[in-house]
């Protein structure tokens, strides 16, 4: 008679990752362009306006264009003698700052049947990269090292501080409207007091490394996002680059504590993409999007506690801007073909 | 006395080595000069921007153009002419400088292009052609010259020398590279040997060496040869190297930087005797984000640059220097997607100037988007029947190999003589 070997006792089941929840009130598994607005020369920017009325976009012919979100009409707005990659908006919206890589800031009147400049300012010496408004104050970076604050109805220069050592690649004013933070080409980021005296700064590793073959840096901040109650910022651009020179890399959005000054988390494809992350916004719902463009164009959603995305869609082109509506329900992307599409994300 | 004057000009000011060394080439070789030009000091310094400079943001801009790019172009000190505003340093040496914007070499892989422009020929199955710089080594050099006639001072790299840039010409004309701009290695002598000991050790040398060349004297042999006394008199020379000697302000002028630092110690080279110094200047292969790498290339080279063509005005070697800025090719007028430039050899440019060359003459055009020559094509042939005219060199000389003639320069191009002074 043989005894029965008592049997191992089972190993309790590995349990699936739950899938992600879907953001309540979104539908970003599937995209479909509501609008493409299509312009006869390659993008280089892209931006809603606060009040939903228009999308601007910038080009590689120097000029920009206004489009009407309900009836997609194009209204061409010339003025600058090289390519803008820089916006900001008043409050409400009625005017358009845009700034230009021949360091000219112009001010436009935003609502007219045709817009023309109405100021405009000389403010660096060099490219104008990014700007931000915020009480009347418009603030600007270029490759200057130099930030610029100015009184955003005069466009006269208020102050001005060499902030870096190498181009200003973004500034933002903090949510609150406190402080001023400005990121650079080498990925560092800097937080100022309104009079330009330095609270803090601290580097963003994953997002700059000199390429010693071709003896160049490359990186640097290309978008950032802040969190919506304001202590975070996601930050993103290029990394693990291999070759700077073609561009071998791989998109990254990097989520800081700009109050801590250190990295919290970065943000990555599960896929191997090669490219830029031109773009990020940070929804008030909570989840962020990345468009990146390269060797093709992708956009991902993720929620900022997890490393990999949510979802991700191939995008028909290289993306070179994005821009998220202010009630945030729609994004924007700039492609190099010279359309701008919109994706609504809310439904 | 440092120099004698042969016409007040300091211009024509040359050098008392110059003169003792044509009068003793003279006197081994029966009077008539081995080198003729080695008399007049004349010298060539190529500025080589390796991976392909774009021509839209340096010599021929399009500001408008669909192909335009960004930046924006800017009057220089010639009325009419314009660069693009990447170069304001440069655009203020214009005057002294030549630009061709009708280049099309036809050849858009990196290491046929650089043999294109080294060589002013295509690559050939059956001969390999020797560098420009060999071809200066060996008919404009001085034969006591205590440099070697081919310097390639070079980010990176690992030293040493390279006989096969001189093809035919043979060994002793190869390139020489200065890597980092450090002097070569070992040129201290070491501690324990005084240079009593020194010269007593070579003597011995040249008495086995002059034995063994009895019998078999030949192109390797006689490097061999030349190699050690060239190592020699650069030991003596190894001040040259240092470039702290030179003052702090001209220093910042030249840029603390690596292509900075590379052109001051070029210039110190020329002026201690060398006749050919190339100066690589890497990279410009900008196939991702075109503009941003060259705002930070052409950042470092157009300060460098503009400074070293006063200096050597300043100097008065400007006009016994032929200057070449030259690159393997040119760049797409095409944006590509990711704001990147790639390899177009249709229709380029280059800059030169001093030595035999029109200051402030521009030859050559563009159509309106940068992708044609639409007025006076020229190729790598017509460059060098130039560059040797530029030198008063015949560019149909020819050298034989085993009877059989090669011509110094392509003969199918002819010397662009609008340029030529």
């Amino acid at each position: 008679m043989t005894q029965e070997k008592p049997k191992p006792p089972e190993k309790p089941k590995a349990e699936a990752p739950p899938p992600p929840s879907p953001i309540a009130g979104f539908q970003l598994g599937a995209l479909k362009p509501s609008a493409e607005l299509k312009h006869g020369s390659p993008l280089v920017a892209c931006r809603f306006d606060p009040s939903g009325k228009w999308i601007i976009t910038a080009s590689q012919d120097n000029a920009l264009q206004r489009w009407s979100l309900a009836d997609s009409k194009k209204t061409d707005m010339a003025g600058h003698s090289s390519w803008v990659r820089a916006m900001a908006f008043s409050t409400g919206g009625e005017t358009l700052y845009s700034g230009g890589y021949d360091g000219t800031i112009i001010a436009w009147p935003l609502d007219a049947g045709q817009p023309e400049p109405i100021r405009q300012a000389r403010a660096h010496d060099g490219w104008i990269r990014s700007m931000a408004f915020h009480g009347g104050k418009l603030l600007s970076g270029g490759n200057d090292g130099k930030v610029c604050l100015r009184n955003a109805a005069t466009l006269a220069e208020e102050r001005q501080w060499l902030a870096h050592d190498c181009h200003v690649y973004q500034v933002a004013f903090s949510p609150d409207g406190g402080k001023i933070l400005s990121a650079d080409h080498k990925g560092r980021v800097k937080v100022w007091e309104p009079d330009g005296k330095l609270v803090r700064e601290f580097p963003i590793p994953g997002l700059h490394k000199y390429d010693t073959s071709f003896r160049a840096d490359i990186g640097g901040v290309r978008s950032w996002s802040f969190s919506p109650d304001g202590p975070l910022v996601a930050c993103a651009g290029i990394t693990n680059v291999s070759n700077a020179f073609a561009g071998v890399g791989n998109p990254l959005i990097v989520i800081a504590d700009w109050n801590a000054g250190k990295v919290v988390r970065e943000l990555k494809p599960k896929e191997a993409f090669q490219g830029t992350m031109w773009g990020v916004a940070w929804n008030k719902a909570g989840f962020i999007t990345g468009a990146a463009g390269g060797n093709g164009g992708m956009l991902w959603f993720w929620k900022p506690d997890q490393a990999n995305e949510m979802f991700a869609h191939k995008l028909p082109e290289n993306a070179r801007d994005m821009s998220q509506s202010a009630d945030g329900g729609k994004i924007a992307v700039a492609y190099q073909g010279g359309t701008v599409r919109v994706y609504p994300l809310a439904g | 006395m440092g120099v004698v004057r042969l016409c007040g000009s300091p211009e024509h000011a040359m050098s008392r080595r110059a003169v003792l060394g044509a009068l003793g080439a003279g006197a081994f070789t029966g009077g008539a000069l081995a080198n003729p030009l080695a008399m007049q000091n004349k010298r060539v310094l190529m500025i080589f921007l390796a991976g392909g400079v774009s021509q839209l943001e340096t010599w021929d801009p399009k500001p408008g153009a669909p192909t335009g790019g960004p930046f924006r172009a800017i009057p220089t000190s010639v009325p009419g002419t314009h660069v693009c505003e990447l170069l304001p340093c440069t655009a203020g040496q214009i005057h002294r400088l030549a630009l061709v914007r009708g280049i099309n070499t036809a050849e858009d892989d990196h290491g046929k292009g650089s043999y294109i422009m080294h060589t002013g020929r295509r690559q050939e199955p059956s001969v390999n052609y020797p560098h420009l710089g060999s071809l200066v080594a060996k008919m404009v050099a001085a034969p006591e010259n205590p440099l070697p006639g081919y310097l390639h001072v070079e980010p990176g790299g690992s030293g040493g020398s390279s006989s096969a840039d001189a093809a035919f010409l043979g060994p002793k004309f190869g390139s020489v590279s200065i890597s980092d701009g450090k002097p070569p290695a070992n040129i201290d002598l070491p501690g324990t040997l005084t240079s009593g000991r020194d010269d007593m050790r070579h003597a011995m040398r040249r008495k086995a060496d002059s034995r063994f060349l009895a019998s078999r004297n030949t192109a390797e042999t006689e490097a061999y040869t030349q190699t050690h006394e060239q190592a020699r008199q650069m030991i003596a020379k190894k001040k040259l190297f240092d470039t702290a000697n030179e003052p702090g302000k001209l220093g910042d002028s030249y840029g603390r930087h690596d292509f900075g630092r590379h052109c001051l110690l070029a210039r110190r080279l020329l002026e201690g005797g060398a006749p050919f110094v190339k100066v690589t200047h890497t990279n410009y292969d900008t196939h991702h984000e075109n503009f941003d790498f060259h705002i930070e290339r052409m950042g470092e080279f157009d300060r460098t640059f503009a400074t070293l063509i006063e200096d050597l005005h300043q100097r008065g070697m400007l006009s016994s220097t032929l200057v070449l800025v030259v690159s393997e090719f040119g760049r797409t007028p095409n944006i590509n997607r990711n704001y990147g430039r790639d390899h177009w050899s249709k229709a380029w440019s280059i800059a030169l100037g001093g030595q035999g060359v029109v200051g402030g003459a521009v030859v050559g055009k563009t159509n309106a988007t940068g992708t044609a020559v639409v007025d006076r094509q020229v190729n790598a042939g017509h460059l060098f029947a130039t560059y040797f005219r530029a030198l008063g060199l015949d560019p149909a000389k020819k050298h034989y190999i085993d009877q059989r003639p090669i011509p110094m320069t392509d003969p199918a191009g002819s010397a662009i003589g609008e340029i030529l002074a």
